[in-house]
Order: structure tokens, then C-alpha cells, then sequence
């Protein structure tokens, strides 16, 4: 659906985004991660047709989106980041508007924009100036936009940014029942997020793409596979010491002022060391009030190729 | 050509969105009636040699008002797109950018003969309270409304040309009422400056907005003039397409 190939742009010689090479397949909902000022925005709205490339090529559906730009632009929808819209219009009246821009046939328009509508509930902010909608509304316009024509791929540039947590929630749900029939690209800075929705994952840093694949794979890689956290009263014994003892610990980390610690406890990836430490506990009469595997999350992997200082 | 209307009927609707249309209006409104009055009290009180309507078309009054609307008109056409973002969703949709540009300066150029609509009534108002006409054939009306139909399709191009240059409605507005009034008052110059030659003074003639409009309101069609604008009108919008779409210039 997508192809990528070497893809560059510059602003003023300044490289924003650097040999980009991917694909997306398909019926995938690919998700865009990056630090600000990454490169998401500017791959975004080449691929959308909003301007060309410095070099490289882009295909959306088989169509090159700077020679074929028309033909592209016909078979995508998309929700550009902060949704700008025109704040003297009605929401029907908008869509209306974009419908018949969008090539929707006349006698379809109605039935479309009611569709979306429906899909994006909008119905009962329907007749309102845009003007006076809430974020979460106008976010809502945008995506009822970039869904009237029933496009093969879906662009949406941050779809999530300043909602609401229920807000979120609802975006997040409507994407994955969106990419049963539509193939998808969305970029967004809530992980969480990607972990739920994404089939795919690419990590884009300073114009480069650092890793894409699927959220598991993409958690195995990483050196910080987890790890195990022990709170525990150990007493006059060392328990950073006794810990290191068990096969598998690589680290040991010992927080904690009072008669209370807290251990971290890295661990190799592919071994669950809980039973041994529970042993060892009981051996040495420690109190124990928690004992708990930590799962690697998105987020490290993210900070880990973002910004490998902070791990 | 259906997308095309669409950009069309949405410009032409924006301008009756925003107060900047009523504003427009009556403020032309008031210029004009103020300025047909006058030529008619002082008709009133001496002989002329000319007809209540080539005096309304023709004095300094209406010049003023007349160069003054043409930003107004145009400064929010592109730049206004570009500060909201909306060129954003506007350009990734299947439209051709020509049709993007055109929509906009028809619109425009819609919403100023809506302007002059009024006007008509003038010269319907005084048949009936002095029953004789104000001009001496239909063609003189022709001919001036034809005058300003030209002049204005130029002077909206030109807006169109300098909205699309930036993203500052103020600053569109600022160069497009100094090249437009620049333009319009060109014609004075050979009133001014008496040592220039008479080839450089015919020369402005050929230029001279009042000088066309002199002319074109005794009813006289001079094709010269006809020919200038609608060429004139065609490179400004071209260059305006250009700039709109050098966006797309790989850099």
C-alpha cells in the first residue's frame, strides 16, 4: 500500500528526514514513533501529497505521490496534525464540502457524511460552527474527514493529541475497527497506544529509521528485557549481595532508607528468576510485601533508541 | 468542472461568513451614495457639459473608494489558508491547484459585482424622481459597468498574486493597495509632470485606468483596453498558480 524508497527531505540543506526505506502492506496499521522534530510530520505529508521529496520516491497504492500526485491523493485520507479546518462552517456543511472535493459521488454525499458521522459521533454537534467545537470534537471532524471517501490507507498525524483520557480511549477503539478495512499509518507520542493498536512499528530519530517491526519483536531486542522487583525487610543481611548470587541476576539495584528495600533486579532475557528469589527469601527470613516480574514496555525500547543515556 | 464549483460556491459563501463582506459593502455603499449625491447637487447648481453618470464614474471621490476595496477583497484569498493550515487538507485532496486558484479569484471577483449591484438602483432612482436618464444611451452604461468589470478582473488579480506570497493578510493587503493604486493613479502623472516629452505622456495614456474609464463611460468600447486587462489578468493569475504551486519545487 505504502512504499518508501530512500526518501529525503531537506529544509534549507537541512536534512530532516535521511534515506527512509519502508513498506506497509495491505490491511497493516503501522504506527509512526519518534521523539519531536524526528521527521513524522514532514514523511507524513509527503506521503499525503502536501510536498515533494528532496529525493527518494514515494508510492501510496501503486501511484507515485509527487508525478502521480492526483491519482495518489485519490486513495488516501488524511488527518493532518492539530486538524486545521475552516472555523465559519457547519460540520455537515464541511463535510458536505470535503465530500464533494473528494470525488464522492453526488448522490452518495449524504449517505457518506451521515456514515461518518455515525462512525465518529459527531451527530449531535452536527449543526454547530466548527469555530465553537472543543478539541476533541474538531479532532473528531478530522477524522470523519479523512474517512469520507473510503480510502484504501488512512495518514493520521497525532489522532490522539489533546484529548481527553475517555477521549483517547474512543480514537483508540474506532482505529482498530477502522483497520479491519482500511490499512493505516498513524504517528502519535502515547505508547501505550501503539502497543494496543499497531501491527507495526516503526522508531524514527533525528530523520532516521531505527528500528520497525512488530511491538513483540521489538521488545525482545532490547538489552533491558525486563526485570524483577523484590521489596523486602532483609535485615542486617546485604540482600544486593545474596540476590547477585542467583543464576541469571546480571544487576542489582537497592533503593529504599528505611528497614524496607526495594531491589531491582535486571535479569537475562528469557528467565524468570522469581521462584529462586522467593527461595532465597524464605531461607534467609526476609519479609517479603512484593515480588513481581516487570515487563519491558514500549517506552523503553523507545528511550533506549531515542535517548540511550537515560537507561 | 463539479469540484471546481464546490471551491467556487465555498469562496463565494466565506465572503457573507465573515463580517469583512458587510463591512465591505457598506462601507462602499455610503461612498458611493455620498459621491453620487454630490455630483448631483452640484450638477444642480451649474451647466456641465457631461451626464450624471459618466460624473459618477469620474470623480475623485469613487477613485479613492474604488482602489481601497480591492485588498480588502483579496488579502485573506491565500494568506488566510496558509496562517490556519487549511491549505493543508485543501491541497491533499484530488484537486488540481489551478482549480484551487481560480476558485479563489472568481470568488472574488463574484463577491465584486455583488458589489456594484446597488449601484444599478442609483440610476433607476433618479429616472423616476427627474424622469430623464441619467446617461445619454444604454451604452454608456454598458460601457462603464464593462470598465469596471475589466478593471476590477486586474485588480483582483493582483490581490490574488500578493495573498498567495505570504502568510500575513496585512502585509497582502499593503502590497496589493500600493501596486494597485500605483497603477490606477498612473494616469495622473501626465498631469503632473508638464516637462516630461509627449511620447512619454501618450504612453501613460495607454495605461491610465481614468483615462479608460473616461472613455468607456461616454459609451465608447475601445477594444485596446480590453485586450490590456484581460492579458494583464491572465499573466497575474499565471504567476499566482506559479507561486502557489512552488511548493512543490523540489529544493
Amino acid at each position: 500500500m505504502i512504499k518508501v524508497e530512500n526518501l529525503t527531505k531537506r529544509y534549507a540543506g537541512q536534512p530532516a528526514i535521511r534515506d527512509l526505506n519502508f513498506e506497509v502492506s495491505q490491511g497493516e496499521i503501522m504506527g509512526f514513533l519518534g521523539p519531536n522534530g524526528a521527521g513524522k510530520t514532514t514523511t507524513m505529508r509527503i506521503l499525503a501529497g502536501f510536498m515533494p521529496p528532496t529525493s527518494g520516491r514515494a508510492t501510496v497504492a501503486g501511484f507515485d505521490v509527487f508525478e502521480q500526485s492526483l491519482q495518489a491523493r485519490a486513495h488516501l485520507g488524511y488527518m493532518p496534525e492539530n486538524v486545521p479546518l475552516y472555523s465559519d462552517m457547519r460540520v455537515t456543511e464541511y463535510l458536505n464540502y470535503r465530500a464533494a472535493l473528494k470525488g464522492v459521488q453526488h448522490r452518495r454525499v449524504a449517505e457518506r457524511v451521515g456514515d461518518v458521522e455515525e462512525l465518529c459521533g459527531l451527530k449531535e454537534v452536527k449543526k454547530k460552527l466548527i469555530g465553537t467545537l472543543s478539541k476533541g470534537y474538531r479532532q473528531r471532524v478530522g477524522l470523519a474527514d479523512a474517512l469520507l471517501a473510503e480510502p484504501d490507507l488512512l495518514i493520521l498525524d497525532e489522532p490522539t493529541i489533546g484529548l481527553d483520557p475517555n477521549q483517547i480511549r474512543q480514537v483508540r477503539e474506532l482505529i482498530k475497527n477502522l483497520g479491519k478495512h482500511h490499512t493505516i499509518l498513524l504517528s502519535t507520542h502515547i505508547l501505550p497506544e501503539v502497543e494496543m493498536t499497531c501491527s507495526r512499528v516503526i522508531i524514527i530519530h533525528k530523520g532516521r529509521i531505527e528500528a520497525c517491526d512488530t511491538p513483540d519483536n521489538l521488545l525482545g531486542k532490547i538489552r533491558q528485557a525486563g526485570g524483577v522487583v523484590l521489596e523486602a525487610k532483609v535485615g542486617k543481611d546485604n540482600g544486593a549481595e545474596q540476590l547477585k548470587k542467583i543464576s541469571g541476576v546480571r544487576d542489582v539495584i537497592t533503593d529504599g532508607e528505611d528497614e524496607w528495600k526495594r531491589f531491582s533486579l535486571r535479569v537475562e532475557s528469557g528467565t524468570d528468576v522469581r521462584e529462586e528469589v522467593f527461595r532465597l527469601a524464605a531461607e534467609r527470613h526476609w519479609a517479603v510485601r512484593e515480588l513481581t516480574q516487570r515487563r519491558a514496555t514500549l517506552e523503553d525500547v523507545f528511550v533506549e533508541l531515542t535517548h540511550p543515556d537515560l537507561v | 468542472m463539479r469540484k471546481f464549483y464546490t471551491l467556487l460556491a465555498r469562496e463565494v459563501r466565506s465572503y457573507f461568513y465573515s463580517p469583512i463582506a458587510y463591512v465591505v459593502l457598506i462601507f462602499f455603499l455610503i461612498v458611493s451614495g455620498i459621491d453620487f449625491y454630490f455630483q448631483i447637487s452640484f450638477m444642480n447648481q451649474r451647466q456641465v457639459q457631461y451626464t450624471v453618470q459618466e460624473a459618477f464614474f469620474n470623480s475623485v471621490f469613487f477613485w479613492f473608494a474604488f482602489v481601497l476595496i480591492f485588498p480588502l477583497i483579496t488579502m485573506r484569498l491565500f494568506a488566510e489558508e496558509f496562517k490556519l493550515g487549511t491549505i493543508e487538507p485543501l491541497t491533499t485532496v484530488p484537486v488540481r491547484d489551478w482549480q484551487v486558484v481560480l476558485s479563489k479569484f472568481f470568488g472574488a471577483l463574484v463577491f465584486y459585482l455583488i458589489l456594484w449591484i446597488p449601484t444599478l438602483l442609483y440610476f433607476g432612482i433618479f429616472l423616476r424622481l427627474t424622469n430623464q436618464p441619467a446617461a445619454h444611451s444604454a451604452g454608456a452604461y454598458f460601457g462603464s459597468y464593462l470598465m469596471l468589470f475589466l478593471l476590477g478582473m486586474f485588480y483582483l488579480s493582483i490581490g490574488c498574486l500578493t495573498s498567495v506570497l505570504t502568510r500575513n493578510q496585512i502585509i497582502a493587503a499593503a502590497i496589493s493597495f500600493c501596486a494597485i493604486t500605483l497603477l490606477f493613479f498612473l494616469g495622473l502623472v501626465q498631469f503632473i509632470l508638464l516637462d516630461v516629452t509627449s511620447t512619454t505622456r501618450e504612453l501613460l495614456g495607454y495605461f491610465s485606468a481614468i483615462e479608460h474609464m473616461g472613455t468607456f463611460s461616454r459609451g465608447v468600447i475601445d477594444t485596446r483596453p480590453i485586450v490590456l486587462y484581460v492579458s494583464m489578468t491572465i499573466v497575474m493569475l499565471t504567476l499566482t498558480y506559479q507561486a502557489f504551486q512552488s511548493r512543490k519545487w523540489r529544493l
